[in-house]
């Protein structure tokens, strides 16, 4: 008989390893799935994960591209794995993120055509806000009348794409755009436009937001008592209380900052790549952040290269969908068994296979 | 001999190669939905497939589908230009400021962009005229309903969306003066779920006809389901659907569009225009109106589609008015192509406000 058994300290090798042994997995997976479909394997695994970063053709602009989708993917993970590891579930990012966009648009727009230095952090503030009244929400239902901030948060997401539509018809409609929904281009307004810092690096402030909240996070969770205190919630929430950490205090924390990034992440992609408020501007980044998370083991570094890998897939995956003209959903279906793999490997870091039978 | 069968063979398969890597140019389409949807971007690809036809080896296209609006569309716009391609259609109205900040990196790339009103010297737009077949849609609903109440399933409130709203009831309403259209917003392009849900609202407020300006054929199948309603097929026929509950449709052929922009640039004459074509060039087609329709108004609507097709009768003909009461088109006027462009009001008689 095959049986597992629960490691005492899960394996320091086996957390580096097993993503590894994964990829390698979806590898021989997706090839085979590939060659099912009368595609070259090899040149299609080789174009989703080798061509994006090193291709002459192709790698000078989509090396770039690489973060900026992982950048607010990296941001909006960073948050929720706070939240994560203390056991307090946002499912709701993706509504923050909507409401960070719209409340960072709004100030720009309100105060069109304005020339200062001031607008763009002041965007930077609203859309922060935006994001963490909008995980309030879910925060102070929970801690007055102890409702479930999983599905609080989640509806929130539809709520919030509701005043999206509403927004992007209406109030902040473009006066110019002959009746068509959406705002003016924010692009299009030099004060407002979230430009990239070095020209063509891809790098604009969405993108360093991200790598200092990945450097802040890993400060606070491993040197500050907050830090400890998330954890001490998550692993033993009786002794968290005994030590005296108020729960109140802790969702209300892990909430607002994960609501503040997903936030902030909104506000960057709709004054950047995005540049304007549309009615579906918003395109699953807060969903895909939850997996982001979750593959980065809840660990800063570990979301850092998670998100890294998932914008890699995307877009090696859309280069493959051209060069091949392999079927959209197969790439999707690429993307999947590397998540099935990497969390089907995960059991490896907490148990260990014992052939014989069992004591 | 064996080995020079193999060798001949070899030079053959060689050849081969060549030949389909030789393609003189290379035409890429960005689908906002998937290429199996039934309506909108499986039209868009019929056309590709008429591009494919038309030139065999001398063109090659690709494709990208699901393609999200924003940043994500501008990334593939990109790929699409980096990897060579000299023509790129974008296929939704939200391609539209990324088609034009792409173009401005790749001033020797050709790029389409449908539905949009921006332009650049390497970007051209093109839309058709649905509201022509949205008079014939019109005038065989107002025949056909028992209960006088038509609904309306629409996408978003952007003028193409209110425009076919104005022609169908405008064409409804002279056939029969006691129609009501009930609108119901959906707010998506494709989605079949919510869909179903509009149109099975719908029809229990006593609708007996569903229109759409959706893309999945949900609707269809939630009328014939709940039986005695009917529907049109939208930008593709959904024939499947015929006689009943589909009873005609009307068709986005973007076949001959496609083929004769990309025979404008394999001939270096290709310039940024502004095309809108209806019924008379083609690009709009009324599908076979079906048995289910009595003879005579199966006539009538022929008529109807001949006479928009050969520009004698506009379907926005005066006297017409707004909602709130006030002229619009004196008798005998017609609409001009800009108030048309940007239409943000319905005509008397609509109720119910366009969101805002």
């Amino acid at each position: 008989m095959i049986h597992f058994e629960k490691r005492l300290n899960p394996s320091r090798i086996t957390t580096v390893v097993t993503p590894i042994i994964a990829v390698i997995l979806t590898m021989i997976a997706g090839g085979i799935m590939f060659a099912a479909l009368g595609k070259p394997p090899l040149e299609a695994i080789r174009i989703i994960f080798w061509d994006p970063l090193f291709d002459p053709n192709f790698a000078s602009y989509s090396r770039p591209q690489l973060l900026v989708k992982a950048g607010p993917l990296i941001l909006i993970a960073i948050g929720l794995s706070i939240g994560f590891k203390a056991g307090i579930w946002n499912i709701g990012a993706e509504g923050q993120y909507i409401m960070g966009a719209v409340f960072g648009a709004a100030v720009a727009l309100a105060a069109y055509p304005a020339d200062s230095v001031l607008l763009f952090p002041a965007m930077v503030v609203s859309g922060a806000c935006g994001g963490w009244l909008w995980a309030m929400i879910p925060a102070i239902l929970r801690t007055k009348f102890n409702t479930n901030e999983i599905l609080v948060s989640l509806m929130l997401v539809y709520v919030a794409e509701s005043i999206l539509a509403s927004v992007a018809q209406g109030l902040l409609k473009n006066p110019e755009g002959y009746g068509f929904p959406g705002s003016r281009n924010l692009q299009q307004y030099p004060s407002a436009f979230n430009a990239e810092v070095i020209a063509n690096s891809g790098m604009h402030w969405g993108v360093i937001s991200a790598f200092i909240a990945v450097i802040c996070a890993y400060v606070m969770m491993t040197r500050h008592i907050r830090g400890f205190e998330v954890r001490l919630m998550g692993e033993a929430p009786k002794a968290a209380r005994f030590s005296g950490t108020s729960t109140t205090r802790l969702v209300v924390f892990c909430l607002g900052i994960s609501g503040a990034l997903a936030g902030l992440a909104g506000m960057f992609e709709v004054s950047g790549p995005s540049g304007q408020i549309t009615i579906d501007f918003n395109s699953g980044y807060g969903f895909t952040a939850i997996i982001v998370a979750f593959l980065g083991r809840l660990h800063p570094i570990g979301i850092l290269l998670a998100g890294l890998l998932m914008a890699l897939t995307y877009i090696g995956g859309e280069l493959a969908q051209l060069m091949l003209g392999l079927p959209g959903a197969s790439i999707q279906l690429f993307q999947g068994m590397l998540l099935l793999f990497l969390l089907a490997t995960d059991i490896f870091t907490n148990y260990r296979i014992r052939i014989g039978g069992a004591k | 001999m064996k080995l020079k069968s193999i060798l001949t063979s070899a030079i053959a398969a060689v050849a081969l190669g060549t030949a389909a890597i030789a393609a003189d140019i290379k035409v890429g389409f960005v689908y906002v939905g998937p290429v199996g949807d039934g309506g909108w971007t499986y039209e868009h690809d019929q056309g590709r497939k008429a591009v494919v036809e038309a030139f065999g080896d001398r063109v090659e296209t690709i494709y990208q589908e699901n393609v999200p609006e924003g940043a994500d569309s501008e990334r593939v716009m990109t790929q699409m230009a980096l990897q060579g391609a000299d023509l790129i259609f974008t296929t939704s109205f939200g391609y539209m400021d990324p088609t034009i900040n792409v173009a401005k990196k790749f001033p020797n790339v050709k790029f389409e962009h449908a539905t949009g009103y921006k332009r650049a010297d390497n970007v051209s737009t093109y839309s058709a005229r649905f509201y022509e077949g949205r008079a014939v849609q019109g005038h065989i609903a107002g025949k056909m309903t028992k209960t006088n109440k038509i609904g309306y399933i629409g996408s978003f409130p952007i003028p193409e969306v209110i425009r076919g709203i104005n022609s169908a009831y405008i064409h409804a309403k002279k056939v029969n003066p006691d129609v009501e259209f009930n609108i119901v917003w959906a707010y998506t392009w494709f989605d079949p779920a919510k869909e179903a849900d509009a149109a099975n609202a719908l029809i229990e407020q006593g609708c007996d006809v569903v229109l759409q300006h959706t893309d999945s054929t949900a609707p269809q199948a939630a009328a014939e389901k709940a039986g005695n309603v009917i529907t049109f097929g939208q930008a593709s026929d959904m024939a499947e659907f015929g006689p009943l509950p589909r009873v005609s449709s009307i068709i986005d052929d973007w076949g001959p569009y496609y083929v004769a922009r990309t025979q404008a640039v394999l001939d270096g004459t290709w310039t940024s225009m502004d095309t809108w074509d209806g019924i008379g060039p083609g690009m709009v087609k009324i599908g076979e109106i079906s048995s289910a329709v009595p003879a005579d108004i199966k006539a009538e609507a022929e008529a109807l589609r001949d006479a928009l097709g050969s520009g004698e009768y506009h379907a926005f003909t005066g006297p017409l008015n707004k909602q709130d009461g006030t002229p619009w088109l004196a008798a005998g006027e017609t609409a001009d192509d800009g108030t048309l462009a940007g239409m943000n009001f319905y005509v008397e008689g609509l109720t119910g406000t366009i969101p805002q």
